[in-house]
């Protein structure tokens, strides 16, 4: 076996928290990594938020972002230890051994130059080519990822381009000096789902074309999945599993890796519709004041007591702008909202409390949907004392009643949000939710900011509710493996229209419309050459146009 | 220059004129209505009834308030800023030559200071929380915690009295030679460099910072870029804007602190002339100095403003 | 219990000796404050630490009143602009719409004017009394206070937190005393210290000017005004205020530094 391109033994990486209220410390997040990378291969690594992983792809750079220090241990690139490189040595080591690719292109980019001039300027510097040959290069890259008009594009800013565009552009400035290693830090996680599939297609085609090694970090399985030739799992800093793809995927050796590969195995089956809905929403169109545009037109959907209905869609879909008319908190422009047997008065402020209580709300991000200067008790007491006016002694025991069924005991009365973990923040947030004990909650993107398996128990647990409670979910997401999961009937969104609606049997199974085909396809499946499988398909299906 | 900036701009100019507009209602509004009868308040309680009813008449107090509003702002956009009350010349002569004074005092301390804040600013954010950094912090925090008047006193008292390095009253003529004039205001511009450079040095390490811990400069950093090619290429287009909007703030901040140096050092200026009216209750002086420093200060505002929308890269480069 | 800095507790501790001598004055002061007690200026003596003053007063006696008057005057000032600030300013940001247009305009054209000249312009026809000196102030740096406590409001305003209590069907009562203040107050504690220093600076330098506190009161400015014809004689007596001054408005900014420090340290923590 020849000598690897990186060989990282025994990595230690300490950072600097600073926990709220206490004195800063020091964590290690990296605890003794070993890894190898031979030349022109690529190497995944997976695992949740706090994993690592981008620690170990920046200290293949030698580099620690923020109040991170790399401790111990061997980095050898191209066998020599960069960790005991000085300035000079470091420059050279950077942009020209090893380049980066980071999640934001757009906060990556300098917004006052344009884009070719910084896509070159590592390559020129470095001296790897001549100012005219780094641009040819940088324009053939341009046309290899698959950019619109390659020639010109990089005459411009970057805030001239699209998101999915920018991504392509940095992985250009990226490859542009020739690198032996690219570290691709969850390059398609900021994306759409329609768009990530052409980038992930471009990155792994462009890998394939320069030969190029690299690591590729991503918390998505699907993903790496597709472009990984080996893949590392990662966990709280250590290494879980190290193995093939194939083997990663289809034979999993530990416990943990088993469970990030059959995540979302929840099935729930569908219930019909019942005659008379919980929440009816009928011609309603919207508009943000001072906008032309509807945000919303003619949305018609409806939902049955004790039953779910997904709302999916991409990001400006305008499915969260539905949330805020169903609430109240953006008055439609037209149409009616009706709600257990009567219709809803559209602005918030006039509605009876009888209303607000019965139709709650859960948030996307649990740290902010908490006041963090009020304890567990106080979060979850507050409605109770409000709506029922519950005090002192009878208010604590439904508090604890109500930590019991969100799995949570009552030791947690007196914490704070802050000393929460993610999951357990957003379980306190569907109790805030449940003591209200409303008919419908509205449930706004609230697993997309946990990490697989913590998503996972909080949809456990919303479905074992429902069926104890009998409460209805409007399920806002965009994420179609949760909605395979829990729903009962569906609507696709798209620029602010319902293009599909129905039970869920209905809406996921053929003849589709192009847009739910378009989304329903580009949602990574967990086997090698599904990419490649899909791109395929869609070049016949436009060929055959 | 495209059209989108220019309609920005010329939006941005005619905000700073409804500004100065509605400012000097506000100075007018200070003078006239307030509780108790200003006549009174100017001449004592132990003023004769003859002597207020002379005086209510030369300040048009007969009149209803905005039509002397009215007659001052006329008067004001021709340059006729009335005569004062107390020697009865007119005022727009008397500020003329103050003024000039004025404007070269705080021109010397802003052509001193501004370098130097950027200059000491960068050092600051090249040596982060080492010694350097520390240093200069401190030494600003210190300066920012005494009043510009006792920093005058600290400097005349040693470099003035003690060692004789300078005079310690800046006594100007017309007519007076350019070098005699920079020396005789050479403590006065101490004073103002001091004061201003240490506000305008802590915001412009912050504004630096700021753009240093930006995304596309750990870029740059990951490029295997030097210092200086980070700082030059890729943080310092970006730092214009907010660098020159601490530069222009803080050169609004000259405005006050000449008033009070000008008075420490009896430097025939525009402050020491407001000072002097204000305590003579001298009104009209005072609204029309009041108007002249607060335009300074909305000039200011605005260039910092103009300067942040020119460089702005998604004005400049529209999609 | 938490650790405090060492630079906070030093802050902590001056700050609290200057309150405690500026309260204590009568008890603590050698001689009464217009008890003429020896010749002018006479040099520092075991009688009178730090001399005496132009017209044979004991200089320490008379920093000791001045910062009673400067403190007392910049207190209450403050209290005033933190009281009509803050209220406002949080009115604005949970009230949104016109009412928050208006009152932010308003204080547009109101920080458009230097505020040392605005002050001048006022009390070239106000009388220069006690009452007037801290509303004038009080009222000019609540713009300021307006400000801070509007943006701060408005950032929280805005979080889900919020919405939550909103769509519970809240008041506007709960919500600004139970769910805003409490994740503004930090900022504004902060805020409140560098205001203090600031109306501290702002007071002196009206008063040096001659149109502040009036004799035969005196505030440290005052001091200074009183003594500043001693300097080209090389008398250094009125620029003991400064070191007062210096000390105090050091040690304030200690203290806010860290209220500051602890508030940031709650948003970046991963915890």
């Amino acid at each position: 076996m020849t000598e690897p391109l990186l060989k990282i033994r025994d990595l230690r990486i300490d950072a600097t928290v600073y926990p709220p209220g206490e004195a800063a410390r020091e964590i290690q997040i990296v605890k003794g990594v070993d890894l190898d990378l031979q030349r022109g291969k690529v190497l995944g690594l997976i695992g949740e938020s706090g994993a690592g992983k981008s620690t170990i792809g920046l200290a293949a750079m030698a580099y620690g972002r923020g109040g991170v220090r790399i401790t111990g241990g061997q980095v050898l690139v191209n066998g020599r230890d960069v960790l005991t490189l000085r300035d000079s040595g470091l420059r050279r080591l950077r942009g020209n051994e090893v380049t980066y690719v980071s999640q934001s292109a757009a906060a990556s980019f300098n917004p006052s130059r344009r884009i070719l001039e910084q896509v070159t300027e590592a390559a020129i510097l470095h001296g790897k080519f001549t100012r005219q040959q780094a641009q040819a290069r940088a324009i053939d890259l341009f046309g290899k990822l698959g950019l619109p008009d390659p020639e010109r594009i990089g005459q411009r800013y970057p805030h001239q381009v699209s998101g999915g565009q920018l991504q392509r552009c940095m992985t250009a400035l990226a490859l542009c000096p020739e690198p032996d290693l690219v570290v691709f830090d969850e390059p398609t996680t900021a994306l759409d789902v329609t768009t990530q599939i052409d980038v992930l297609k471009a990155i792994k085609d462009v890998i394939a074309l320069t030969g190029v090694a690299a690591l590729y970090i991503t918390h998505d399985l699907a993903v790496v999945a597709q472009v990984a030739d080996d893949i590392m799992v990662l966990r709280h800093g250590e290494m879980v599993e190290h193995g093939a793809t194939d083997q990663i995927i289809n034979a999993p050796r530990q416990d943990y890796t088993r469970a990030l590969v059959s995540v979302r195995e929840i099935r729930h089956d569908e219930q019909p519709p019942t005659p008379t809905p919980v929440l009816s929403v009928d011609g309603i169109s919207a508009r943000y004041s001072g906008m032309h545009d509807d945000v919303l037109s003619d949305i018609n959907v409806a939902l049955s007591p004790g039953q779910t209905l997904a709302i999916v869609g991409e990001s400006g879909s305008g499915k969260s702008t539905l949330a805020r008319v169903i609430t109240g908190l953006l008055p439609p422009r037209s149409g009616r909202i009706g709600f257990d047997g009567h219709d809803l008065t559209p602005a918030q402020r006039q509605r009876p409390r009888q209303d607000l209580r019965q139709l709650q709300m859960i948030y996307q991000m649990a740290d902010v949907a908490m006041n963090p200067r009020q304890t567990v008790e106080t979060i979850i007491g507050r409605p109770l004392q409000f709506y029922f006016g519950l005090k002192g002694r009878q208010r604590r025991d439904r508090v604890v009643a109500l930590l019991d069924q969100i799995e949570m005991g009552a030791d947690f009365l007196d914490r704070y949000p802050a000393e929460l973990s993610g999951g357990q923040k957003q379980r306190v947030c569907i109790a805030r939710a449940l003591a209200a004990e409303p008919k419908l909650i509205i449930c706004d993107e609230v697993t997309s900011a946990l990490d697989p398996l913590v998503a996972d128990g909080i949809l456990k647990l919303l479905l074992q509710l429902q069926k104890d409670r009998q409460v209805a979910y409007l399920f806002i997401t965009h994420d179609l493996a949760t909605v395979r999961a829990i729903s009962d009937s569906i609507a696709v969104m798209h620029r602010g229209k319902v293009v599909r609606y129905g039970p869920k049997s209905q809406v996921l199974s053929p003849p589709f419309d192009d847009y739910t085909d378009l989304l329903l396809s580009s949602v990574p499946e967990m086997r090698p050459g599904w990419l490649e499988q899909v791109v395929a398909h869609r070049r016949i299906e436009a060929g055959g146009e | 220059m495209n059209p989108l900036i220019l309609k920005i701009l010329a939006q941005r100019v005619a905000l700073s004129l409804l500004l100065l507009f509605l400012v000097s209602i506000l100075i007018f509004l200070g003078t006239q209505i307030l509780p108790g009868d200003v006549a009174q308040s100017i001449l004592g309680r132990s003023a004769t009834p003859q002597a207020l009813e002379n005086l209510r008449q030369e300040l048009g107090l007969n009149q209803p308030a905005h039509t002397r509003y009215l007659n001052w702002l006329g008067g004001v956009l021709r340059g006729d800023l009335g005569t004062s009350l107390t020697n009865g010349r007119d005022i727009a002569q008397a500020i003329g030559q103050r003024l000039g004074n004025t404007l070269f005092l705080a021109g010397c301390a802003a052509i001193i200071a501004v370098p130097l804040a950027i200059f000491l600013g960068l050092i600051s954010v090249l040596y982060r929380n080492r010694w350097p950094d520390k240093l200069i912090s401190g030494l600003s925090l210190a300066a920012i915690s005494v009043p510009e008047f006792l920093i005058g006193y600290v400097l005349m008292f040693y470099f003035g009295v003690m060692l004789g390095w300078a005079p310690s009253v800046s006594m100007v003529t017309e007519g007076m030679p350019f070098l005699a004039r920079l020396q005789a205001i050479a403590l006065p511009v101490a004073v103002l460099v001091l004061v201003v450079l240490a506000h305008m040095m802590r915001m412009t390490r912050a504004a630096i910072l700021n753009v240093m811990q930006s995304a596309y400069i750990e870029t740059a950093e990951l490029k295997g870029l030097g210092m200086f090619r980070i700082i030059w290429r890729h943080a310092f287009p970006n730092a214009i804007a907010p660098v020159v909007n601490v530069v222009m703030l803080n050169l609004a901040y000259l405005v006050v602190g000449v008033v009070v140096v000008e008075v420490v050092f009896v430097y025939p200026g525009m402050g020491q002339f407001l000072v002097d009216h204000v305590a003579k209750r001298d009104v009209p002086v005072v609204q029309a100095c009041g108007l002249i420093f607060a335009s300074v200060y909305i000039l200011l505002n605005m260039v910092a403003d103009i300067v942040a929308i020119i460089a702005n890269p998604r004005l400049r480069h529209p999609k | 219990m938490r650790r405090i800095p060492l630079a906070a507790l030093l802050g902590l501790l001056i700050t609290g000796l200057f309150f405690a001598a500026a309260i204590l004055a009568p008890v603590i002061a050698p001689y009464g404050p217009s008890e003429i007690v020896g010749d002018v200026w006479e040099p520092a003596s075991a009688e009178h630490l730090l001399g005496t003053d132009n017209i044979g007063r004991d200089l320490l006696t008379r920093l000791i009143y001045g910062g009673r008057t400067t403190i007392f005057v910049a207190t209450l000032a403050t209290a005033i602009s933190f009281v009509t600030g803050t209220f406002l300013g949080l009115t604005a940001a949970t009230v949104g719409g016109w009412v928050d247009q208006v009152m932010s305009r308003c204080v547009d054209v109101l920080m458009a004017i230097p505020p040392l000249i605005f002050a001048l312009v006022i009390l070239s026809v106000m009388p220069v009394t006690m009452p007037v000196l801290i509303i004038v102030i009080g009222l000019l740096e609540a713009t300021r206070v307006y400000r801070l406590s509007r943006s701060v409001a408005v950032d929280i305003a805005v979080m889900d937190y919020v919405e939550a209590a909103r769509l519970r069907g809240e008041g506007r009562m709960w919500i600004v005393f139970r769910e805003i203040l409490p994740n503004a107050l930090s900022p504004l504690v902060a805020e409140m210290g560098l205001r203090f220093i600031f109306i501290v600076l702002f007071v002196s330098t009206l008063s040096f000017l001659g149109l502040g506190v009036q004799p035969p009161a005196a505030d440290w400015g005052g001091i200074v005004k009183e003594n500043k014809d001693g300097i080209v004689y090389g008398i250094g007596a009125a620029l003991w205020p400064a070191v007062a001054i210096a000390a105090l408005a050091i040690s304030v900014n200690l203290i806010a530094d860290w209220v500051l420090s602890r508030t940031s340290s709650l948003k970046g923590g991963r915890g």
